[in-house]
Order: structure tokens, then C-alpha cells, then sequence
């Protein structure tokens, strides 16, 4: 995200100057006045942790975020004041995931520190150590409903190291005929890895489909031992 | 376009956040700089989700600076710093080394003139963008920016 200011400042205002042009084209006084780089990236660092901590402390921050780096790349951790509300995996846009929390929660989304998201750290730090086989960490379900909420929660029952599929996933959660669905509320798994959609597999034995990636739920039923 | 949703503020701060502070440096002198880089985020995050236009977001989020720079600016002027502060690359600051010395100058601008031409070229702001900000018509922005440039030149030429 850091390049895009430096970009702004090199190239001067493109958008939003329209007809009057870049405001460094002038004469040399312009010139001299539209001269700056980027500020200093240590003294940048500082200023936006001092913003995160009192944005946090006044309660302006509505979804706060950090990355967290993990044996499959580095994962987006996004909380509310209710538990942690989105996992985003290595594959995904973190741009759209951003977004996505902005849209369905709060345009106040922040990196920001929260007690929530340490937590989360904490127990998936343990969980790729093969230290714990559940997570304790509070889940905001908000991004999820109905019978993708059914699906998830049943999803969430399945014990560490064991496998359901498709079919038993959608019967556990009420409607044995909706396979279909099932599949694609697992794609859209909010909380993935807290909530193991990588237990859930075709009934022809194959891996299937994961949001984060076929090598993802590998790994992930490799840790446990699943697979 | 008033119908886009608005993007996660993260991207606000990132986004503008270094041209934020430029201008803050340059109205409110490099002591108040930060508090009012801080004070302008944090009321922009406060009133966020109300704001309609999320095409409008860099000129609304200049508009809030320019009231903390303005309060900071009056105080500074009740009580002046230290000559010393006329040396801006005497130590490490956030912003970037820009030329001390002339936005120095620029400080000393009528208030209208000053806030204008810091808009222009620290904000990058269009001339539209600086009317709105500074509630005026955009010729009267354009004039702002041309008569503090003006004076500049006169005040340079005179040494």
C-alpha cells in the first residue's frame, strides 16, 4: 500500500487537477512548492499506531485489522467488538476483503490493535505448531446467515483430524438434499481455519475446492493428520 | 458516482494521508503538525460512514483540516516559537524536506492566500477542490492561489 502515495507524489495529481494540469508544471516558484517526497517511513509507523490507539480508545473503530504471517502466507485477521468477524486467506485480494468489511459492516475498518485479533494469533500460532485442536477466540458469525450460518456452525462441530463430507455437512445442518448449497456456503466461509471448512471433502475421496486454494486445505489436513 | 459506497477508511488514511500531513505541516508549523494530522483523522473517522459522496472524501477530508489548522495556526500566532523554527531541516521531522525557508514565507500569507497555495501544492488539490474546502467560487480559489503566488515572487524578488 506504501508505493501509492510515493506514486502520487512523483507523478503530481492526475485525477482531479482536470483542464489546470499538474501543479508542479509551472515556473520555478511551483515548482519549489509542489517539491516533497513521502514522509519517513519510521516517523509514518508512528503516527499510525498513535491514530490506531486513540481512534480505538474513543470506540471510532469498528472492524480493526492485522496481518498475521502463517506457514500457508500471510493472513488478514479482522475483528469486531463482538469476536473476530473475517479470516482472509493468503489467496484472496486483501484489497476486496477490505472492502467487503466496509461494505457489509462498517466503512470504519482500521489497523488497529485488538484484544480479539491477539487472541486469534495466539491460537492459530499454536494450532500450525500442532498445540491446539480448537480455538477459543470469539466468533462474529455477522457475515453469514440462514442456511450458510446452519452449514458453517455444523462445519465448526467437526472434531480435529476428522473429515466429513458435502452431504453430512448439509444434513447436519437441516436439508440433506442441499449439497449444493452446502458447497457454496463453504466457499464463502467467513472464518476459515477457525471454522475447518477444510474438513469438509467430496465423497469421491478427492480434496475438492477451498476458498484459499487446493494447497491450503492440503496443508491444513496434513497438520492435523488427516490426510 | 454519489452512489459509491464508500472504501474502508484504512485506504483514506493511506491514501491521503501523507498529503494530510504535508498541509498540516506547512499551516500549523511543524509543533502542531501531528496533533493536527491526528485530530483531522479522528474527526473524519468519527463522521464517516454519514458522508454521501465518497468521490468528495479528499477535498471533505482538507475542508476538516483546514478548521484544525486555522485553531492551531491562531494559537501560534498568540504565542510565536523560536526563530529556530524558521530552520526546518535542523532535525528529523515526519514530512518531507521541502524548502523551509519559502514555506516559511507561505506561513506568513494573508490567511486566505496562504491556505490556498498550501492547498494547491502540498494537498495537490485542484482549484475546484480548494472552493470547497474554503466555501468560496472556484475563481475566487484561482485568485486566492494567483495573488499568494504573486506576492511570494515580490517577496523573493526583493532580496
Amino acid at each position: 500500500m506504501s508505493n501509492i502515495h510515493r506514486d502520487r507524489v512523483t507523478s503530481g495529481r492526475s485525477k482531479g487537477s482536470g483542464p489546470e494540469g499538474d501543479a508542479g508544471k509551472g515556473d520555478e516558484l511551483e515548482q519549489r512548492l509542489a517539491e516533497h517526497a513521502a514522509p519517513d517511513a519510521a516517523a509514518w509507523a508512528r503516527l499510525r499506531r498513535e491514530l490506531a490507539e486513540r481512534a480505538s480508545a474513543e470506540g471510532l473503530v469498528d472492524v480493526a485489522f492485522e496481518r498475521h504471517d502463517s506457514p500457508l502466507g500471510p493472513l488478514l485477521l479482522g475483528a469486531t467488538s463482538e469476536g473476530l468477524v473475517r479470516v482472509g486467506l493468503p489467496a484472496e485480494d486483501e484489497e476486496a476483503v477490505l472492502e467487503e468489511l466496509a461494505e457489509r459492516v462498517s466503512p470504519r475498518v482500521l489497523r488497529a490493535p485488538r484484544e480479539t485479533v491477539t487472541l486469534a494469533r495466539r491460537e492459530l500460532d499454536e494450532y500450525f505448531d500442532g498445540h491446539r485442536q480448537r480455538f477459543d477466540v470469539p466468533l462474529d458469525w455477522r457475515l453469514t446467515r440462514g442456511f450458510r450460518r446452519e452449514v458453517l456452525r455444523a462445519t465448526a462441530r467437526i472434531p480435529y483430524g476428522r473429515t466429513a463430507s458435502y452431504r453430512e455437512v448439509a444434513t447436519r445442518a437441516g436439508s440433506p438434499s442441499a449439497v449444493r448449497a452446502a458447497g457454496s456456503a463453504l466457499a464463502t466461509n467467513p472464518l476459515p481455519i477457525l471454522v475447518p471448512c477444510h474438513r469438509v471433502l467430496p465423497s469421491s475421496g478427492a480434496l475438492g475446492s477451498y476458498r484459499g486454494g487446493a494447497a491450503a486445505k492440503e496443508r491444513l489436513l496434513q497438520i492435523e493428520g488427516a490426510r | 458516482m454519489s452512489e459509491r459506497s464508500l472504501p474502508p477508511f484504512e485506504r483514506i488514511v493511506e491514501l491521503h494521508g501523507p498529503a494530510l500531513l504535508r498541509f498540516c505541516a506547512a499551516q500549523a508549523g511543524r509543533e502542531r503538525a501531528e496533533d493536527c494530522f491526528q485530530e483531522t483523522m479522528l474527526a473524519a473517522l468519527r463522521a464517516y460512514p454519514e458522508l454521501r459522496d465518497a468521490g468528495a472524501v479528499r477535498a471533505w477530508l482538507f475542508s476538516i483540516a483546514a478548521r484544525k489548522a486555522i485553531d492551531a495556526h491562531r494559537a501560534r500566532a498568540r504565542a510565536p516559537e523560536p526563530v529556530a523554527d524558521l530552520d526546518p531541516l535542523a532535525r528529523s521531522e515526519p514530512t518531507a524536506p521541502h524548502d523551509g525557508a519559502l514555506w516559511a514565507r507561505v506561513r506568513a500569507l494573508p490567511e486566505k492566500q496562504r491556505q490556498a497555495v498550501t492547498l494547491r501544492y502540498l494537498g495537490e488539490l485542484s482549484h475546484r477542490e480548494i472552493a470547497g474546502v474554503m466555501e468560496t467560487s472556484d475563481a475566487a480559489a484561482r485568485r486566492n492561489v494567483f495573488e499568494g503566488l504573486a506576492r511570494l515572487r515580490k517577496e523573493i524578488g526583493r532580496e
